[in-house]
């Protein structure tokens, strides 16, 4: 009975490790996606490791020691050494993740230089910054249940941010560019998560975070939502990252700014023209 | 459950050993009559600790199993995209409900149920330290539970056990079934803390002689440091909530970031308590399974001292790694690595523990009972949960899998997978030892693969669903973006799991009036307990025997077979006589 005991424990826990590959790690496609699903292979391996000894030594050792006719028990009280050991053992083996992590680490909250030529990009000091300081800030704000993107430097400064183009939903971005995400909530607490592109980043009503990403190529789609509940339509609010090409990119900024404006000042005439009527 | 009257055999003659009584004392049952001949009254107004264990156990296996259908609920909207069996204001309060019954009127409850039976019982005790506090605490419980669960007939609570401000806020939850949640966490926090100190007194003072520090069971280990880790965490919490109420009706503004309150605060305060809470769901199922193995193995625990010293060391490092919980909320890099390097500690005793279970086995002549299925499923399960957690405490990492199946699928194995085989484990060792009857074991076992089939089927896919990128708390989703398989897998399993759960409890109903009669000590235990009649009498021990070992019912067994000459047989392995001491 056991013995059938042992090989489906084994048989359930393992299987899924060698037939579900490709879904063992995290999605990656872009810094610093790549470089946390990186970190986390190595830990997968090493977990791997510790995984098939540790239940491979209580599989056998139920299976092996099971009662039979004229078994007697070892009565053993300890073994101090094999403690001291194990312990031992066990903390060597997180003094290596330890080290794997901070290595690790720069890669993944320090964004690069961008790659391509680009005159939108600027200079800051308060945020993530790469090397030479380039970059493209766009501010990221969490709605019950939808995001909003206010393109362009100093879309932090209210008033300011007044005038720069804006989109829902759909994040707009030049390929090989180091994105700096500058993300807010103006109701609850919401999550920035598109998990191709890089981690989690809680948006917080009344702090700012900050995230980054440097998409390699254009004309891709990326998929993510917010992932800290934030109410009823919580798994409505999803976010989409369409990567462009820089002179694409700079071309959809202009288009995008002359329609907000178009519409403004239809909105302007309307509101003119209900006012003069005596509806408004 | 069986009224107890008459014991039906005594371990010793009571005439030599009233002789032996060290102070006078009145023995309950041999003096007083029962105040009232109805039962319910009796049910109601017992201060017996193994009524009120009874009591704990009944009424959080209703909570539990309540918590399993409204799990099966979200997980029948979640098995295919696009389902629309649930609203999302219907799967946020089903996720709210759920998280909460599972962790404050299950799981906590439930081990406070195996201990108030047990503690007196394991270490030569008559009664709790308090037995009026001990009801009054058993009482609230219910009253809270009731009160919380009264919100089904109006608006139930929707933010989540975790209730993070600004959502919680009066704002952006308006209705009352908030506010009931945070009456609920006052009056199951007051019953804890009250049956915690309840605990610690019962503990530190009244241990049969001879039991000292390094001889009291390793479940005692395990209840105690719970006690003080509830003593350490509720207040916290209870301040946090209080602050949450005051925000929510009386004008402050505490977790109010638009009058320089934080939300962030919040997620302090709510973790300092949340994270211990884990661990105070957790250590007293370690103290079961260190019971339940070397019992089954036919050998002393392996590292003894180890265990014990392990528990103490996880009870501090629970203290010390909250923010892990807030690792994609504005804290800085610094704070991450600190909470990161705490969490890896708190896996060395942890692992430790594991060790030292599999070496206990070793070598060891084991009994293959439905109990030791249990534990030997739990210990399978509970490396999976810990290996995760390792995964998870490298913030980089957690910044992917925070907040995705992944972590559903971690704590569903330390928790569900962990706490709850731990406590199947306890039922499967104990019941015959509350009720006096025998649970089949066959059907156990079967309760077990069952169990642990579907616990696997659903949990492990959904290690993969957070990879691929699904959140958590999310109640539908869109086809094709590589979950659909996954869910569906995972809800199939869901009820595999619930089946064998209903198996369990069929078996319970079934047996504990029917079942085979099982004596006193129908595993050849180690401990205190088995040393009394099945059920035990009121008083619980007419003679308290002297205490030389951690596992004293072996020394007894190995006198009787000095004094007689009878080779006590151990369940197939006649270890004293040929191993010896």
């Amino acid at each position: 009975m056991l013995a059938a005991t042992a090989v489906a424990v084994a048989g359930l826990l393992l299987l899924p490790g060698t037939a579900l590959a490709g879904f063992i790690t995290p999605k990656s496609g872009a810094p610093p996606a790549n470089q946390i699903a990186s970190l986390y292979k190595i830990i997968l391996y090493i977990a791997a490791v510790v995984f098939v000894i540790v239940e491979g030594a209580l599989v056998y050792s139920v299976y092996k020691f099971r009662a039979k006719k004229n078994r007697v028990a070892a009565q053993i009280h300890g073994n101090t050494r094999l403690e001291i050991g194990w312990t031992v053992a066990a903390a060597l083996i997180l003094v290596v993740l330890t080290v794997v992590t901070f290595v690790k680490l720069p890669g993944i909250i320090d964004p690069p230089n961008s790659t391509a030529p680009s005159h939108f990009l600027s200079a800051a000091v308060t945020e993530p910054t790469p090397p030479n300081g380039k970059k493209l800030t766009i501010c990221v704000q969490g709605r019950q249940y939808i995001w909003r993107y206010t393109y362009g430097n100093g879309c932090l400064n209210g008033s300011f941010a007044l005038k720069l183009p804006y989109s829902y939903q759909e994040l707009y971005v030049p390929a090989n560019t180091t994105v700096v995400l500058a993300i807010q909530s103006t109701d609850v607490i919401h999550s920035w998560w598109v998990p191709s592109l890089g981690g989690k980043v809680d948006a917080v009503p009344g702090y700012t975070t900050y995230a980054w990403f440097k998409a390699p190529k254009a004309n891709v789609l990326y998929h993510g939502q917010c992932a800290q509940l934030c109410g009823r339509q919580h798994a409505f609010m999803t976010a989409l990252v369409k990567v462009l090409t820089p002179a694409q990119y700079q071309a959809w900024l202009a288009g995008q700014q002359r329609q907000i404006q178009a519409a403004n000042a239809q909105v302007t005439q309307l509101r003119a023209y209900l006012l003069s009527t005596g509806n408004l | 459950m069986s009224a107890v009257t008459e014991p039906a055999e005594r371990p010793r003659p009571v005439s030599s050993a009233e002789a032996l009584r060290a102070i006078p004392q009145i023995i309950a049952h041999e003096v007083t009559k029962p105040r009232t001949t109805k039962r319910w009254v009796d049910w109601v107004t017992t201060t017996d600790h193994k009524k009120i264990g009874i009591m704990y156990l009944v009424a959080t296996f209703v909570f539990f199993m309540l918590g399993g259908v409204e799990a099966l609920l979200m997980r029948l909207q979640l098995s295919q995209p696009g389902n629309t069996l649930l609203s999302g204001e219907r799967y946020n309060q089903l996720l709210t409900l759920h998280g909460t019954t599972m962790i404050f009127l299950f799981v906590v409850p439930v081990m406070a149920g195996f201990g108030n039976y047990f503690v007196p019982l394991m270490i030569g005790a008559r009664d709790m330290a308090f037995p009026r506090l001990n009801a009054l605490s058993f009482w609230l419980l219910v009253t809270g539970g009731i009160v919380f669960y009264c919100t089904l007939f109006f608006n139930p609570p929707e933010a989540g056990w975790w209730s993070y401000p600004p959502l919680s806020s009066i704002q952006f939850s308006p209705s009352g079934g908030q506010d009931a949640w945070i009456f609920l966490i006052h009056l199951t926090g007051i019953s804890s803390l009250l049956g915690a100190i309840n605990f610690y007194a019962t503990i530190v003072n009244m241990r049969a002689p001879g039991m000292s520090w390094g001889r009291i069971p390793l479940f005692i280990w395990g209840i105690l440091v719970y006690a003080i880790l509830l003593i350490i965490a509720l207040p916290v919490v209870a301040a946090a909530v209080t602050m949450l109420l005051t925000d929510r009706h009386f004008g402050t503004h505490f977790f109010d970031p638009t009058a320089h309150g934080s939300p962030v605060l919040w997620q302090h305060l709510f973790w300092f308590f949340g994270h211990p809470e884990v661990y105070i769901m957790i250590l007293p199922g370690f103290g079961i399974i260190s019971e339940v193995v070397p019992v089954f193995s036919r050998k002393p625990v392996f590292g003894y001292k180890a265990i014990a010293a392990s528990t103490a060391v996880i009870a501090f490092l629970a203290t010390l790694v909250w923010a892990h919980h807030m690792f994609a909320s504005p804290v800085p890099i610094v704070v991450l690595g600190f909470f990161m390097l705490s969490s890896f500690l708190i896996g060395v005793p942890t692992g430790v523990k594991i060790f030292n279970w599999i070496a206990t086995l070793w070598r060891g002549s084991i009994q293959t009972t439905a109990s030791l299925y249990f534990a030997v499923g739990f210990i399978a399960i509970f490396i999976v949960g810990g290996i995760t957690g390792i995964f998870l405490a490298v913030f980089p990492v957690d910044w992917q899998l925070n907040d995705t199946y992944f972590v559903v699928a971690h704590f569903h194995y330390v928790l569900m997978g962990g706490s709850v085989f731990s406590i199947f484990a306890g039922i499967y060792y104990w019941f015959p030892k509350i009720t006096g009857r025998m649970l089949n074991e066959g059907l156990g076992k079967a309760s077990f693969w069952l169990m642990f089939i579907g616990f696997n089927l659903t949990f492990f896919v959904q290690h993969a669903l957070g990879l691929s990128g699904m959140p958590r708390r999310i109640y539908t989703y869109q086809p094709g973006l590589g979950w659909d398989t996954y869910n569906l897998i995972s809800t199939i399993g869901s009820f595999i799991l619930a089946l064998g759960i209903l198996m369990t409890i069929v078996n319970i109903a079934v047996n504990y009036k029917r079942g085979r009669v099982a004596g006193p000590d129908p595993w050849k235990g180690n401990t205190l307990e088995w040393f009394v009649p099945s059920p035990p009498p009121v008083n619980n021990f007419d003679v308290i025997p002297r205490v030389r070992s951690v596992e004293p019912m072996r020394d007894i067994r190995r006198q009787i077979e000095r004094e007689t000459g009878v080779t006590q047989k151990t369940g197939g392995s006649e270890q004293f006589a040929k191993a010896g001491s």
